[in-house]
């Protein structure tokens, strides 16, 4: 058997080994802190390991380069923190409705506009929810340490491929910079899910249609399939269709091509959920705050269950409801405002209180501020 | 109006006729197009349909990318690869495309506020690149498809839209910005100039390295109705009576006023390597055995 391979690296790198290892082979970016590290790693490693990597003139051209790539049959990235998150979003909505396979990775600082850029923030959640104009259904993962940064980067091009959606990668400055041991396996045993690329000749081909899963398959510029690629409604063909139907059945199936899929993409790190009173729903660096929060709890003898989501969107909000039916009160803290908390409390409904933990960012929630609310929550 | 100009533009309006030699181009099933009757931007695509004919190219190996516009309709009816992206944002979808696969011809087709207003940072820098892609900008001094608008192109005096008095903007002298950000071919035609443009589309199709053709043409809808200049005809006219040619001319010589004499020709033709010869050549000699070259089989046929 091949060892695994141990490194000590900081998230960043490790998301970029990730992204190495899951046969990302394009990159484009643009510089901007806590995220640089992911682009410095990309340049130096793409040209010695089959890739080609630009820094492109900003991040509105990053986010569109990245996608001429995938069209040319690439497995593409780019990487950016707050500001340069908001010049893409036009972009996100380009890949979510051609259907491109990408992965958006989020370093986040605290914002808004220039903020915090050197602090860790987690509030550009519903950004990637909902930031782009129109109704879409993107995919977001939230890694809390540099193995999940390697491993889930992996899981996050897969799903882009499975999909054909854009996939975000929701780090922050905390989890970008921490340097912790990443255990690495022989690349034999790392899962990598290739395109879907279409059996069908050209002539048959239309780069639109779909079977039972919704989701299209794929070819790439240069083969002679002569494709259109619009971000016009358009039909099964790829032909702008500009009439209420055509753009009905499309906005649909981009939905329900991830709806359909709920449970597949259900991915939660659930500890001591069974007979716990209360319950923490979390997810990133918020995550690892939130669980030493949970282990005072029980030191105190309460009985706390901890749900760490790793994929936020689509939210798993039918887990949600399920675990509400058994607590007493559920608690979500995470570094803004109160985001995420609002998709637990569409799933809770009103069942049980729920405790929203909001911290404007720069630093990570004090232990006791979530174990002040869980004593609450259990009263 | 000679009755032979309107035959004669006539004829170079992209029409529906079967025998049309430039049908092969189309994607005959989104025929008929938008484009309103007298626009130039039908004009542009008979030539360059002709240019990829007398290219001789791989026709499954050009792609094309617009960016949104009336012009930026000009990828939907290609029968090529051929992608619809952002407004302004062409060029970058471009570079990603070419970069991802350097076997591709890749050509923007795209308007000049497209080009210019909201994507102007990515011509120039991927003129400065020096990005292997053949840009051509269908310059009728407006924005079109949202109504006629001014633009960075609106030449001094004329009544946009939005400049209801009159443009007192300056507006960009197209090929001096090209060749300052470091484009190795630039051309300036009008939809008067047909073999000429479609000569210089042809020669843009050979020419390694980043391509500017600037093709003058009527927006009869708006720009010139709100101007009071005739139809699509009469533009064809003062294209005919007021253009100069002057091939190699510096390029700053080329500023548009309006409805004054128009420059055109060819005005640089030059060699530079591409963005992927240098990245090829650069890691090649820095990285040696350890760089894995990048599409360099092809970047060199
Ligand atoms: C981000 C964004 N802003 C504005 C628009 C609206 N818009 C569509 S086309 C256009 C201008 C097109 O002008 P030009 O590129 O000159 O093309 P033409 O129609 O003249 O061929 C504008 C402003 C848009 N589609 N996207
Ligand atoms: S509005 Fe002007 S540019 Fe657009 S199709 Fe009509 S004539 Fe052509
Ligand atoms: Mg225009």
């Amino acid at each position: 058997m091949v060892e695994k391979k141990e490194v000590f690296v900081q998230g960043n790198i490790a998301c970029a080994e990730g992204a190495l290892y899951a046969g990302c082979s394009f990159f484009a970016g643009y510089p901007i802190t806590p995220s640089t590290e992911v682009a410095e790693h990309m340049s130096e490693e793409l040209p010695k390991r089959g890739g080609a990597f630009i820094q492109m003139e900003d991040e509105i051209a990053s986010s569109i380069a990245i996608q001429g790539a995938a069209w040319a049959g690439k497995k593409v990235m780019t990487v950016t923190s707050g500001p340069g998150l908001s010049l893409m979003m036009e972009h996100v909505g380009l890949a979510a409705f051609t259907e491109t396979p990408c992965v958006f990775v989020d370093v986040q600082r605290g914002g808004p506009s220039t903020g915090l850029p050197t602090l860790p923030g987690q509030a550009d959640m519903m950004q990637v929810k909902w930031g782009s104009h129109g109704d879409y259904e993107p995919i977001a993962l939230a890694p809390n340490s540099p193995q999940e940064c390697f491993d889930l980067m992996i899981k996050a091009f897969n799903l882009a491929e499975i999909y054909r959606v854009p996939v975000f990668f929701m780090m922050d400055e905390v989890v970008g910079h921490m340097t912790e041991r990443v255990q690495i396996p022989p690349a034999e045993e790392i899962q990598v899910v290739e395109r879907r690329w279409s059996s069908k000749p050209p002539g048959q081909y239309r780069p639109y249609e779909v079977g039972e899963d919704l989701v299209p398959d794929m070819v790439k510029a240069g083969d002679g399939y002569r494709i259109h690629i619009t971000g016009l409604t358009h039909d099964e063909r790829g032909y702008p269709a500009m009439n209420p139907t055509a753009h009905d059945r499309l906005v649909r199936r981009i939905h329900e091509k991830i709806r359909r899929h709920a449970d597949a993409l259900v991915d939660i790190r659930e500890d001591g959920i069974e007979g716990a009173e209360v319950a923490v729903v979390s997810f990133g660096i918020t995550s690892r705050v939130a669980a030493a929060a949970v282990e005072l709890a029980r030191q105190r003898g309460l009985k706390v269950g901890h749900l760490r989501l790793i994929i936020t969107w689509p939210f798993p909000g039918r887990r949600i409801a399920e675990v509400a039916r058994h607590v007493k009160g559920i608690v979500v803290p995470e570094l803004n405002m109160g985001q995420v908390v609002l998709e637990v409390e569409r799933a809770v409904a009103g069942r049980v209180p729920v405790h929203s933990v909001p911290h404007a960012g720069g630093t990570v929630h004090e232990p006791e501020v979530i174990l002040e609310k869980i004593l609450e929550a259990a009263r | 109006m000679s009755t032979d100009l309107y035959r004669w533009a006539d004829q170079l309006q992209l029409g529906t006729d079967i025998d049309n030699p430039v049908m092969p181009f189309l994607r005959q099933d989104r025929i008929p197009h938008i484009w309103c009757p007298g626009c130039g931007i039908g004009t542009t695509v008979n030539c360059f349909a002709r240019a990829l004919t007398e290219s001789g190219l791989d026709l499954d190996k050009v792609a094309i990318v617009s960016g949104i516009g009336c012009t930026g309709r000009v990828a939907g009816y290609m029968n090529l690869d051929s992608f619809h992206t952002t407004h302004g944002r062409a060029i970058p979808f471009a570079t990603g495309l070419k970069l991802a696969n350097p076997d591709l011809k890749v050509v923007v087709y795209s308007g000049d506020g497209d080009l210019f207003a909201i994507g102007g940072n990515h011509f120039i820098h991927a003129a400065r690149r020096n990005m292997d892609i053949m840009v051509v900008c269908v310059n009728n001094f407006t924005y079109g498809m949202t109504g006629g608008q001014v633009a960075p192109t609106t030449p001094l005096g004329p009544s946009q839209t939005t400049m209801p008095y009159g443009n007192f903007e300056p507006s960009f002298n197209l090929p001096f910005l090209a060749d300052a950000c470091g484009a190795v071919y630039v051309a300036r035609w009008t939809v008067y100039h047909v073999k000429q443009l479609a000569k210089a589309m042809q020669e843009g199709l050979k020419k390694k390295g980043f391509v500017f053709i600037e093709a003058l043409s009527p927006c009869p809808t708006l720009y010139s109705r709100r101007n009071r200049l005739g139809d699509g005809v009469d533009q064809l006219k003062y294209y005919k009576e007021k253009s100069v040619q002057k091939n190699g001319v510096d390029t700053k010589e080329l500023a548009l006023g309006f409805q004054e004499e128009i420059i055109v020709g060819k005005f640089v033709d030059r060699e530079r390597p591409t963005w992927l010869e240098s990245m090829n050549e650069h890691f090649s000699r820095v990285l040696g055995t350890r760089y894995q070259p990048w599409g360099v089989t092809h970047a060199e046929d």
